[in-house]
């Protein structure tokens, strides 16, 4: 059995409006049924675009936010159905790293009342010698030294703030530690260093992480299983290298399309899928498969049915319809595109809808002009990297000799 | 303003980088915020030139009566003798100044003025603090309830607070100074005086220092660190207590100053209107009153009640600015 299991989780935000009586008008679908499965001692990666839901999902976990539905299973207990007192006790084997490193330390308490704070809540230690021994072993432990106890927040660098805040996770000594974009307020020699150190602890203390963040590169590095979300569900799923190499989903391949590739030569020949149009809104989510708004390859069926996640092989999960079609070819870019799209958009919109759609219509068949140019422009351009290189092992060989 | 740094406060300094290499690691000394708010209050010298007029304010207010008794200044002793009968005026230039009487007699019946500050000061300043130590009170309970608990709590207590900013605070105060009579809470005369005006100006300032407290508090409960706290295992008292109260205190603290003076006004105005400290008594804002009458016949009189406010309004003023700077860990 997995450690931490997520079952149909859904987080559901009330949109309050009314002067003297709040009248519920809606709500944010901020994470709207996720199901995953962590393992003990692994990392799980969740990455997606600002959003999506994945901070508000962390929090769920944490019940730092009301859960709507579903369950979150920690060893076999429900969190989210547990009562306010069993939960706080529950807290000790789930802890987090926040974000901002300067904002999550209170500026008012010094280093040893922030890091002893956990240990008074849980009645850890008789006394506060007995504290300040587990305390400075921590310190010592993420690599800060013991006089750092009497000391605030604000006298410490982004890097070392980081680090207290990863001691206050290791105090309780806790089985599951969620990070929520542990290192991207940081610099990024000190990234490096924090990742680091995390992979450490991991090693040493057998620690499971939820990783949460928006840097691919930080998210391959750290994880074995990295979660795609988007919109509050996740499309896809897969061991870390196998996601990064292979990316199934429409809206995985966009997101790693837009990776750099730290190689000119290569780089001039990366193949880039541009997703047009913005997020939709969380609070009015389109129907069917959230992504059918923007994907390259949508067809009718996407608008109607929700796509619900499948093994595929390779261990990936994808939560989409058409993943074989596309692997195979059959389907297409722009295929059918113009059927699905302007009436996804123009729902309420009445009287404009006929017009919109003959716009779209026209939009769509230029689109695949261009993209047939262009594509027949990026086979040239390889061409030429191609010569590129050729030409720049000569030099090197000229150089050499 | 050219604070010079003492080389040793300067050494003292936190050095970030060196906490990591650990260089000279037994040498630096961790302050606490108390060391480094007063190290930094020092270097302000309008603030510490406040806090000694503060402090002698509170010390002439501790000691009237030993102070009356060992220089022989009665504030009710009459010399109608230094008194112009006919002009109704202290006889000699600036109102009757003199070695026997420095800060003059006062037009009617030729009290020493000196002697009726110095009585005046303890109750101004005892009515004043008084009532802010009740507003604080019951603002900060109530501000930081409704702004960390939120929802029909904080609907509850602020549509309170509206109600009370609304009310006619001075119709209330003569009404209920007209009303209450000698006996009520076991009080008689004077006791009861202050009594009463500490209760209707304590009462009914509390919903603005409740309203800063609310907000500050809102402001706060979204911050990581008590998201941080509550991800620990920590209740909602250890919260308010632990992670709020720390950040509260300088705001509160200010507020508090800043209020002292705006009460030693309002006793002032309801001594004016009759409903405050009644007479023979000295107050600053009887004091006050009584020179309005006469201003044609001898001004000096207004002066020194209202030197008297004037100093003690900005010393708790520049204090408190003081203050605000030294309780901020973050400003250097």
């Amino acid at each position: 059995m997995s450690l931490l299991e997520l079952n149909d989780v859904k987080v559901h935000f009330p949109i309050k409006r009314g002067v003297f009586f709040d009248r519920t008008v809606g709500h944010v679908y901020a994470v709207d049924g996720i199901s995953l499965k962590v393992e003990a001692g692994e990392t799980y990666g969740l990455v997606g675009e600002s959003g999506c839901g994945k901070t508000t999902l962390g929090r769920a976990v944490l019940r730092l936010v009301d859960i709507t539905s579903g369950e979150v299973v920690l060893d076999g207990t429900d969190l989210a159905s547990l009562p306010d007192k069993e939960m706080r006790s529950m807290r000790r084997r789930l802890q987090m790293v926040f974000q901002d490193p300067l904002g999550s330390l209170n500026p008012r308490q010094n280093i040893e009342s922030i890091l002893s704070e956990g240990m008074a809540a849980h009645g850890i230690g008789a006394n506060q010698e007995e504290r300040r021994e587990k305390i400075r072993a921590i310190l010592a432990k993420v690599g800060l030294p013991s006089n750092a106890l009497s000391r605030y927040p604000h006298e410490f660098s982004g890097g070392q703030r980081q680090r207290i805040g990863i001691a206050r996770a290791l105090v309780l000594e806790p089985d599951v530690i969620i990070c929520d974009e542990p290192v991207s307020a940081l610099d990024v020699s000190i990234q490096a260093q924090v990742v680091n150190l995390l992979d450490e602890l991991q090693e040493e203390l057998g620690l499971t992480y939820v990783v949460i963040a928006h840097d691919l590169a930080v998210v391959r590095h750290i994880s074995d299983v990295i979660g795609v979300m988007y919109l509050g569900s996740l499309v896809e799923e897969a061991p870390s290298d196998s996601l990064y190499a292979e990316p199934k989903h429409p809206y995985t391949k966009a997101l790693m399309s837009a990776v750099p590739i730290p190689d000119p030569v290569v780089e001039e020949a990366r193949e880039r899928i541009l997703l047009t149009g913005d997020l939709p809104s969380p609070a009015n989510p389109p129907s069917g498969c959230r992504f059918h708004t923007r994907c390259p390859w949508a067809q009718p069926k996407c608008k109607e049915e929700r796509p619900q996640l499948r093994e595929v092989g390779d261990g990936h999960r994808v939560a989409c319809h058409f993943v074989e079609d596309i692997e195979s070819g059959v389907l297409q870019i722009g295929t059918d595109r113009a059927a699905v799209v302007p009436a996804a958009r123009t729902e309420d919109a009445g009287i404009e809808a006929a017009a919109a759609k003959a716009a779209e219509a026209a939009e769509a068949a230029e689109d695949k002009a261009v993209e047939e140019k262009s594509a027949s422009v990026e086979a040239t351009d390889s061409e030429a990297a191609e010569t590129d290189s050729t030409e720049s092992a000569k030099d090197s060989t000229a150089q050499g000799a | 303003m050219t604070a010079p740094l003492e080389t040793t406060s300067a050494s003292a300094e936190a050095q970030p980088e060196a906490v990591l290499a650990g260089a000279g690691a037994s040498q630096i000394e961790g302050r606490s915020l108390g060391q480094i708010a007063w190290t930094r209050f020092k270097r302000d010298k309008a603030a510490v030139a406040g806090g000694i007029v503060v402090i002698g304010l509170v010390l002439m207010a501790a000691l009237a009566k030993p102070i009356q008794a060992v220089f022989d200044l009665d504030p009710n002793k009459f010399h109608q003798d230094l008194v112009d009968p006919a002009l109704q005026a202290p006889k000699g230039a600036w109102g009757g100044m003199s070695w026997e009487h420095p800060l003059g007699v006062d037009p009617g019946f030729g009290r020493d003025l000196l002697a009726r500050v110095i009585e005046g000061s303890w109750v101004s300043l005892l009515v004043a603090v008084g009532a802010t130590l009740v507003s604080v009170t019951i603002g900060v309970i109530l501000g930081v309830i409704a702004g960390y608990y939120g929802g029909w709590v904080d609907s509850v207590v602020s549509r309170l607070m509206d109600t009370f900013l609304a009310f006619p605070l001075l119709l209330f105060a003569i009404s209920l100074s007209a009303s209450v009579q000698d006996g009520f809470w076991g009080l008689t005369g004077l006791p009861l005086r202050i009594a009463v005006l500490i209760f209707v100006i304590g009462f009914f300032a509390w919903p603005y220092i409740g309203r800063i407290v609310r907000a500050q508090t809102m402001s706060l409960r979204e911050r990581e660190f008590v998201e941080a706290s509550r991800s620990l295992g920590a209740r909602g008292p250890f919260i308010i207590f632990r992670e709020l109260m720390p950040n509260l205190v300088a705001p509160i603290l200010v507020y508090a100053t800043l209020l002292i003076p705006t009460n030693i006004l309002f006793e002032a105005a309801l001594s004016f209107l009759g409903v405050g400290i009644a007479p023979p008594q000295a107050s600053w804002g009887g004091m006050l009153t009584d020179a309005a009458d006469r201003y044609e016949a001898d001004l000096q009189y207004m002066f020194v009640p209202g030197l008297a406010i004037f100093i003690t309004v900005l010393a708790f003023n520049l204090l408190g600015d003081g203050l605000r700077d030294a309780l901020d860990p973050r400003s250097k």
